[in-house]
């Protein structure tokens, strides 16, 4: 109100309509605040006035059949779900290891192999590799992946996860600051013990982090395990939920299946986040 | 003694050095030797290659050509071990380079277990000695990050020592110290000087050079430009080069003529 008369001063077409709209700025803002508030408040009530709230709980949340969930979708999915994903993370973690130093190698055709092998796996839907598992025992006759299905689902999640893990493992070797292998070496450290005791303890310190999201999406991809054609001792979670929503008819078991996913995923990103935060405040 | 040009012992002889970074020449033949038991400072302008001269007497660089000669061993023989030949020589850092995920007792303790392979009750007391030696013995279960510059690199100094090496090597040690911390590093490298031990010491600290060294060697692009005892290098320097750059390190605010 009291910078009515600056308004003067832009005469013109534009005059009485600016005259008209010119509100404070604490004024505007209230009234957006008010409106955005309004849109939720509508689109709620459109969303609670158009669903069938009965028959969505019927398909999505019927305790009959989440009863029938349990006890397996713990001792069975979940179980299976975590050997699958711990087991790829561990053999991922491993191979991404070698690859990052291959990565690092004076050796070109190291390196010319370390990056053919990220850059296509890095590039291929991890689907698509799991189709691939499932020709190997006739791509190479005689061929076994051991383990059974436990042994293909693993396969498959090394192969995805360590063409990721060797890029994060490489920005963490390269992290490590030049001076600690420069003091390893100058104490008569070889170059092979000094990456042992000093530079690879420090990087896996530094990537942490990433690989515990590393892990969560592992975890996500052994899903994929689906399409190992399975049998009911191998199941995992997404399987678990799939086949007792199909004989029931009914969504409610992807539900169930989907809070345990997020049971074990949420709390890791917090971890990872937790782990993050405590290293940047631990180094100088 | 296989070296012919060494009619004495030198602890380390150093025999035309040159080492080129691309285009750049950064040392341009350097010629001179340290005998057991002296102190050398070094001392020049920034980029005048004695970081580089340094890291060459235990390859840390690898010379583009010239000879470095460690008590009779050429190191720069492509067939030499290297890794054993490092052994010998000790080396302190202008950033410390502690291991920053192990204690300070364990940082003295690694090299001894993994190189020397001494059982572990035997590098702990040696590494008890060193860090008592150095004046941080009671720091020893702390890691790096919880240690102040001065003791972090007097922790430095202690490891280096364990591997009872035949020359120290210092990086410009007191560079990164805050200037009330510069003193401690200063009094033990002093002590270890006046225990015979033999250094090299890349340093501006120009009265730590002129107290303690037996010879300066006063380095400006690449070559050596003046070597000889500190009274004489620092208190009456013949060359031009030499005086001006102390005149600019003694009285930084006095401008250069």
């Amino acid at each position: 109100m009291a910078d009515q008369s600056t308004t003067a001063e832009k005469p013109g077409p534009a005059g009485p309509r600016a005259r008209r709209t010119r509100l404070s700025p604490r004024k505007r803002q209230r009234v957006s605040r008010a409106l955005q508030y309004l849109l939720l408040v509508a689109v709620a009530v459109f969303l609670v006035l158009r669903i069938d709230w009965n028959s969505l709980a019927q398909n999505f949340a019927k305790p009959e059949v989440a009863a029938e969930a349990w006890p397996e979708v713990i001792t069975v999915a979940l179980k299976n779900t975590i050997i699958y994903s711990v087991g790829g993370f561990v053999f991922a973690f491993l191979f991404g290891l070698l690859l990052a130093l291959m990565r690092m190698s004076s050796v070109p055709p190291y390196r010319w192999l370390a990056v053919a092998y990220i850059e296509i796996f890095r590039g291929l839907p991890a689907l698509l590799i799991f189709l691939l598992i499932l020709f190997l025992p006739q791509a190479l006759p005689g061929f076994q992946v051991p383990g059974d299905t436990y042994g293909q689902g693993i396969l498959g999640l090394t192969v995805v996860g360590s063409a990721y893990m060797a890029e994060t493992l490489r920005a963490g070797l390269q992290a490590v600051p030049k001076g600690q292998a420069e003091a390893a070496r100058s104490l008569g450290m070889s170059h092979s013990r000094a990456m042992i005791s000093i530079v690879i303890p420090q990087a896996v310190r530094i990537v942490i982090p990433p690989t515990t999201n590393q892990f969560v999406s592992l975890l996500k991809d052994s899903s994929l395990v689906l399409f190992l054609g399975v049998t009911s001792e191998y199941v995992e979670l997404t399987k678990f939920g799939n086949d007792l929503a199909s004989t029931h008819a009914n969504a409610t078991p992807i539900l169930v299946v989907g809070i345990t996913y997020l049971l074990v995923t949420i709390p890791l990103g917090y971890l990872a986040n937790r782990l993050e935060r405590r290293q940047g405040r631990g180094r100088r | 003694m296989k070296d012919p040009v060494a009619p004495v012992a030198h602890a380390v002889e150093i025999r035309d050095l040159h080492k080129r970074f691309g285009r750049l020449e950064v040392l341009r033949g350097i010629d001179f030797a340290v005998d057991p038991g002296q102190v050398v400072c070094v001392i020049g302008p920034s980029g005048s290659g004695k970081s580089t001269l340094l890291r060459c007497v235990n390859l840390l660089e690898q010379p583009t050509s010239g000879r470095v000669v460690l008590e009779g061993v050429e190191l720069t023989d492509p067939d030499v071990d290297i890794d054993a030949a490092r052994r010998r020589v000790g080396m302190v850092f202008q950033q410390f380079n502690l291991f920053p995920h192990m204690t300070a007792l364990q940082n003295v303790m690694i090299a001894q277990r993994r190189v020397l392979r001494r059982r572990a009750s035997e590098a702990e007391r040696i590494a008890r000695e060193h860090l008592a030696k150095v004046g941080v013995l009671e720091k020893a279960s702390f890691y790096p990050a919880q240690l102040s510059g001065g003791q972090q690199q007097r922790v430095a100094i202690a490891r280096a020592l364990a591997m009872s090496p035949a020359l120290m090597l210092f990086d410009e040690p007191t560079s990164a110290l805050d200037p009330e911390l510069v003193g401690d590093v200063l009094t033990v490298m002093r002590k270890l000087a006046e225990e015979g031990m033999t250094m090299l010491v890349v340093t501006h600290e120009m009265a730590f050079a002129r107290d303690v060294a037996d010879r300066v060697v006063f380095m400006d692009g690449g070559v050596i430009v003046e070597d000889g005892p500190p009274d004489q290098v620092i208190g009456s320097p013949r060359h031009e080069r030499t005086r001006s750059f102390l005149r600019r390190v003694l009285d930084p605010t006095h401008t250069d003529v």
